[in-house]
């Protein structure tokens, strides 16, 4: 049923990266990408800023060194699109519009695409003079004028580009005289540009031509008077939205902008399932930080299937009574729980499997049966836990649990592991 | 899908007596490189009932903006030697080409 240890959806830096970790971790590998490998990164010139690239080099070449690396591995690419996702223990559903993917595990790297301005004339003269690509379009404003509006790092980066190409670009800040979002170096650099023209303390109101951009209203902000500014392009940089319209209807939570909500290991709110890069809320988006995170994610990956296929193998799939003892090595308690346990269950050893889950190394299966202390110990019967012990109990009372699994015991041959967990026993999801 | 450039555009475009479907292009381009092998493919099912062909914008810049391309990619289609139907956008999908052709031809 599942075809694919790990499906990686989008081969941007993220997904790549990702890609790369777990193809390498001998996880069977698949990356679904409905167009280019590369992402946003693939339509930046010059990367300046990603280590061990001393002279720098561009977006395109190390997308391509990105995904050579994945696919050494093993790593397969799959060009389609991603439709939806869906969950159900460790079976997640990618459906795709050419085909459906099973796997353990989904690491969401969709990333993040242009934000348009949402004015007039923007929709309607798109590829007609109005861009969001200064690398695709550049050559077609060779000796031309053009408007450019945002100030941040991509902003300015693009505007410096684009005057190797334009007659004259129009710089259309927001703020006040001088202050721009982007850093310092990049900053400096732009001011430095003679072709750059800054009109301070404006918005763009629309954009007006027939057929073909003809013009520009700019309104000054301060003194609140518009004016046309006649151009033949304007090249929109405001910052990206997420590409994350395939989860609005779930699984995965995503906050009031769209972007996938993780934590530190880049776990969404579904189990076994990861966000990485751009479309995961977060601070800093580059190339470094999306690989970063498909780092993180993919080893996270690795121990949830890990975790989740020796749990099964060990505790759901057994017959017989397993006691599973949720211990940790920073418990005295737990610590000296732990042999006396153990004497117990060598006492038993004909019919009596111990599982030990170290809870810090482990936190999801110590979330999932609601184990609050260390040491608790859950007696589990044909993959259903029956009997819960909390604290450092004696010999009497684990023999009472083990009484307890006597009627649990499913036949042989049976399906105990898609038995629901006892009500009232156990909190969170059945395992599954 | 044939090249058309500067010198052929007239003849083979404007002058053609099938639908002619041009993609403009640039290698610098991410979405037209991910959008030309659909286009390939669209180009082998309509052999013989439109004519594909294809536009390097950074050769002919000049062709590019005399038929109002000012960005890429841009499909447009051509039928007795004038612009009937254009999709621009970086997310230009094979099937809105298709469609855009089917209402041509049928």
């Amino acid at each position: 049923m599942t075809d694919y240890d790990v499906v990686v959806v989008g081969a941007g830096p993220g997904g790549l990266t990702a890609a790369m970790y777990t193809a390498r971790a001998r996880l069977r590998t698949a990356v679904l990408e409905k167009g280019r490998v590369g992402g946003q990164a693939a339509t930046t010139e010059e990367i300046e800023n990603y280590p061990g690239f001393p002279e720098g080099t561009t977006g395109p070449e190390l997308m391509e060194r990105f995904a050579a690396q994945a696919r050494r591995f093993g790593a397969e690419f799959i060009r389609d699109e991603a439709l939806s996702l869906s969950a159900d223990g460790m079976t997640k559903v990618v459906r795709g519009k050419a085909g459906t993917y099973f796997a353990k595990v989904v690491i969401l790297a969709p990333g993040a695409e242009p934000r348009p301005l949402g004015i007039k004339g923007e929709r309607a003269l798109r590829g007609k003079g109005v861009s969001y690509c200064a690398t695709c379009d550049a050559d077609l404003y060779t000796d031309l004028d053009v408007v450019i509006v945002g100030n941040g790092d991509a902003a300015l980066e693009e505007a410096i580009y684009l005057a190797r190409f334009v007659n004259k670009a129009s710089m259309v800040v927001v703020h006040d005289e001088g202050v721009v979002d982007a850093t310092r170096v990049i900053a400096e650099r732009a001011f430095a540009e003679p072709k750059l023209d800054w009109v301070w303390n404006s918005v763009l109101e629309e954009i007006v031509g027939d057929g073909l951009v003809e013009r520009v209203r700019i309104r000054n902000l301060k003194t609140g008077a518009a004016a046309d500014l006649p151009c033949h392009g304007v090249f929109i940089f405001v910052g990206t939205i997420p590409k994350t319209g395939f989860l609005k209807d779930g699984p995965v939570e995503l906050d009031a902008q769209g972007y996938i909500k993780a934590g530190e290991l880049m776990e969404t709110s579904v189990d076994g399932v990861y966000a990485v890069g751009d479309a995961r809320g977060k601070y800093l988006r580059q190339v470094v930080t999306a690989a970063g995170d498909a780092a993180t994610a993919a080893v996270a990956a690795e121990r949830y299937v890990h975790e989740e296929e020796s749990f099964r193998l060990q505790v759901l799939d057994q017959v017989g009574p397993v006691f599973v003892a949720f211990w940790s090595p920073a418990s005295q308690e737990a610590l000296a729980f732990m042999p006396v346990l153990e004497t117990f269950a060598s006492g038993h050893a004909d019919g009596l499997r111990l599982v030990k889950i170290d809870t810090y190394k482990n936190r999801r299966m110590a979330e999932r049966y609601g184990v609050q202390t260390v040491p608790t110990t859950l007696a589990f019967a044909g993959g259903r836990a029956v009997a819960r012990l909390e604290g450092a109990v004696s010999a009497a009372a684990l023999a009472a649990a083990l009484q307890e699994t006597v009627g649990h015991r499913a036949p042989q041959g049976g399906e105990p592991r898609d038995a629901a967990v006892r009500q009232g026993e156990l909190r969170g999801p059945g395992p599954g | 899908m044939q090249q058309f450039d500067k010198e052929n555009f007239a003849v083979r475009v404007l002058a053609s007596p099938e639908p002619v479907v041009v993609d403009f292009w640039s290698p610098k381009c991410d979405p037209c490189l991910a959008l030309m092998p659909d286009m390939e493919a669209l180009a082998r099912r309509y052999e013989g009932k439109a004519r594909f062909g294809k536009v390097n914008i950074l050769e002919n810049r000049r062709l590019a903006i005399s038929q109002k391309v000012l960005g890429v990619p841009n499909i447009s289609l051509y039928v007795g030697g004038g612009k009937v139907a254009e999709l621009t956008g970086d997310d230009i999908a094979s099937d809105a080409v298709e469609e855009a052709l089917k209402r041509l031809l049928y």
